[in-house]
């Protein structure tokens, strides 16, 4: 689905159904340096299970146009302009790392328009390291191993991803290095320097009264589980589910991660 | 910045895509000898089929150990995804038959297997694909080759029978400049010698009978996408790869290139070619060829030894005529050899030997090591006599256009002793000699 946003195309993945406005509506939003693909083998399923899926490219990310943003608040209201456009009033939102902070502020934002919220692979500050920050900046391609070496824990996930026979750390190396292709303005830098900025998530977590899901992976490196003590704290009513998994939650352990959420989104009462 | 290393070549080998059994904990990978797979529920049977979850419905779609074979081959050449297939012959025909169809045309080497060139030139124009044959090394003919219909550029890595060293960046520069995929035949090299996605490659296949096999055992190809093309941007600028990037009936109006940025050729080929035609690999070949892949750095290192010993013996045998090694001076391609193939330009090569048609038979008849046969990439050394065998009805001057003379001889050279296989060959060349 193509949306304008700002007067920009914004691009979502609807899981290969039409937007019917009867039904409740899923925003999935990516991580740094990725797309709307990364949540392959959850969204498809939420759309054939009586879900509208939204699943965003980020502005300056994929198939979205515009520069990608510095803020965590603007992307925010970015994705807020998302359900506006797409006709959706209320919206559970997903985020996973990068994306989960966008989808925490939009819920802080905008508390009536988010019925669930779902952050995978969070933590709050998001700290990126200053030789990272660095990196991305003078040697993309040389941060992209780093975090992708860093997101996975194995080289034998089952059953891979999006399906057997790929190889899940080279289709995301392949991915980040694909998003720098097509927006060769720093993209990884700036996704980085947003999360690094983003400094209003005790807030925003102290605001959030919609049912809440942590899904952490007990191996991820990128977002350790205990690093996530702050907004599991703030958000005490928050359900936390640990999947076997490092940074790439989606990938290494889709159905855990798929039936956790869709449970969630189910049996959770708004 | 210093930052984490990805495994190395032979980690990878041994580990990539394949971790102990958790149902059993057996640490070799399982042979899954079963057509199908259970579902937990209808619900479950759904999702999967709607490629709502992923997993293994029925061995011609995917099965356990093949797939721990195509990660495994994935990973090895860089690439984002393989498929296991019957034959060599079965994963070229996937790849190609993935974005080509009816009033497609193809640009590829004249510098190819047999089978290779049977299938371009007979067999897919039987089906309304049309092939146009190029001097490999002349980039001014791939470009003037190259029509709106055209789909892929295709050669081998190392060109048959000169052992023509392509030249990767070059040709792939022209190609990604018309917004056209280039497809590589990395046989002879494997990615132990020579990673081709490194080098602008976009998507690679093997007759893994060959050196990933490594035994003369198993028949079995592998496909691999290196998800480095972007399907949907040639789509938006010319048109081409409608079959990736709009809606396919086949799949519930599945548009694969919005399923997968990075690899919706290895989607379809999956979900179309091998549903479809069904070339798949037996999982007891995947075994088999797992297992080679398991030594396949350092067969590949002592394969390259071997041919270099044996290459340095035959140059200094009055019976032969010369050698061609991409590795030797002589070679039209030496520069290129040291820049794409530091390793070693692999253990096959040709050579002429001095004498008629007779001589060539004498000296195939005499080895004892050698066995004489049609194929290459056994641990165990090959010859064979093309003008006695593969092309015994050829005329004189149509071989010679192939570079293909009487006294050409093909070995493959193996893992035995080196001094075992000169001692070999040596009494086949004085044999050779005899009556000429």
């Amino acid at each position: 689905m193509l949306l304008t946003i700002e007067n920009t195309t914004a691009y979502c993945y609807t899981g290969g159904k039409a937007f019917n406005p009867n039904q409740p509506t899923a925003v999935f939003i990516h991580g740094a340096q990725n797309d709307h693909s990364v949540w392959a083998l959850q969204t498809r399923y939420f759309a054939h299970h009586g879900w509208n899926v939204l699943a965003v490219d980020l502005p300056g990310h994929g198939r979205s146009g515009g520069a990608a943003k510095t803020k965590v608040e603007e992307l925010a209201r970015w994705i807020l302009a998302v359900l506006d456009s797409a006709g959706a009033p209320r919206a559970m939102l997903v985020g996973h790392s990068m994306g989960s902070l966008i989808a925490l502020e939009a819920a802080h934002l905008a508390p009536d328009r988010v019925s669930h919220l779902a952050m995978l692979g969070s933590t709050y500050p998001m700290k990126v390291s200053p030789a990272l920050l660095e990196t991305s900046l003078n040697d993309e391609q040389a941060a992209i191993d780093m975090v992708n070496i860093w997101s996975h824990s194995s080289i034998a996930q089952k059953p891979s991803f999006p399906g057997p026979g790929f190889y899940a750390m080279g289709g995301a190396r392949r991915l980040k290095q694909r998003i720098a292709a097509l927006n060769p303005d720093h993209v990884f830098h700036t996704d980085f320097f947003a999360c690094n900025a983003y400094a209003n998530g005790e807030i925003a977590a102290a605001s959030v009264h919609c049912p809440t899901l942590f899904i952490v992976g007990a191996r991820d490196m990128m977002t350790p589980p205990k690093s996530t003590w702050l907004l599991t704290a703030a958000i005490a009513h928050g359900t936390v589910v640990q999947v076997d998994s490092g940074h790439e939650l989606m990938a290494e352990q889709p159905d855990a991660v798929l039936d956790a959420l869709f449970a969630f989104a189910q049996n959770t009462p708004a | 910045m210093s930052g984490p290393k990805y495994p190395g070549f032979d980690t990878l080998s041994l580990h990539a895509g394949a971790a102990p059994d958790p149902a059993t904990g057996a640490r070799a990978t399982p042979i899954h000898f079963t057509s199908s797979f259970a579902f937990k529920s209808s619900e479950h049977a759904a999702s999967l089929f709607n490629m709502e979850r992923a997993g293994h419905v029925y061995s011609r779609i995917s099965n356990p150990t093949n797939a721990v074979l195509e990660e495994r081959i994935a990973a090895l050449e860089g690439g984002v995804a393989g498929i296991a297939t019957a034959s060599g012959q079965a994963a070229m025909h996937l790849g190609l038959s993935t974005i080509a169809g009816t009033g497609s045309h193809i640009v590829a080497s004249r510098a190819l297997y047999g089978g290779s060139h049977n299938l371009l030139a007979y067999t897919l124009k039987r089906f309304g694909i049309e092939t146009t044959f190029v001097d490999p090394r002349d980039v001014d003919a791939w470009r003037a080759a190259i029509r709106p219909n055209t789909k892929v550029l295709f050669a081998e890595t190392l060109g048959n029978p000169g052992l023509d060293v392509l030249d990767i960046p070059q040709i792939a520069a022209l190609a990604h400049e018309q917004q056209l995929p280039l497809m590589l035949d990395s046989t002879f090299t494997t990615p132990y010698l020579l990673r081709p996605f490194e080098h602008g490659a976009d998507l690679v296949f093997h007759s893994a009978t060959k050196f990933l096999c490594g035994h003369g055992t198993a028949i079995g190809g592998l496909l691999v996408d290196g998800g480095t093309f972007d399907w949907q941007a040639a789509y938006d600028k010319t048109g081409r790869f409608a079959e990736l990037c709009e809606p396919y009936e086949g799949f519930h109006g599945m548009v694969f290139a919005e399923e997968s940025t990075v690899a919706p050729f290895a989607l379809r080929a999956r979900r179309e070619g091998l549903r479809d035609f069904g070339a798949v690999m037996s999982p007891h070949n995947a075994f088999a060829i797992l297992q080679g892949i398991e030594t396949l750095g350092l067969r590949m290192d002592r394969h390259v030894a071997n041919t270099r010993k044996v290459i340095d013996f035959l140059l200094a045998n009055p019976a032969v005529e010369s050698v061609s090694y991409p590795e030797l001076p002589s070679h039209p391609d030496y520069e290129l050899a040291k820049t794409l193939l530091p390793k070693g330009a692999g253990g096959v090569f040709t050579f002429r030997l001095r004498g008629d048609r007779a001589a060539g038979q004498r000296f195939v008849d005499s080895l004892k090591i050698f066995s004489h046969l049609a194929n290459v990439g056994d641990a165990k050394s090959l010859v064979i006599h093309p003008a006695s065998t593969t092309h015994f009805r050829v005329p004189d001057d149509q071989l010679a256009q192939a570079g293909i003379t009487q006294g050409t001889m093909r070995l493959s050279v193996g893992l035995e002793d080196a001094d075992d296989l000169i001692e070999d060959l040596a009494r086949g060349l004085k044999l050779s000699q005899k009556g000429a």
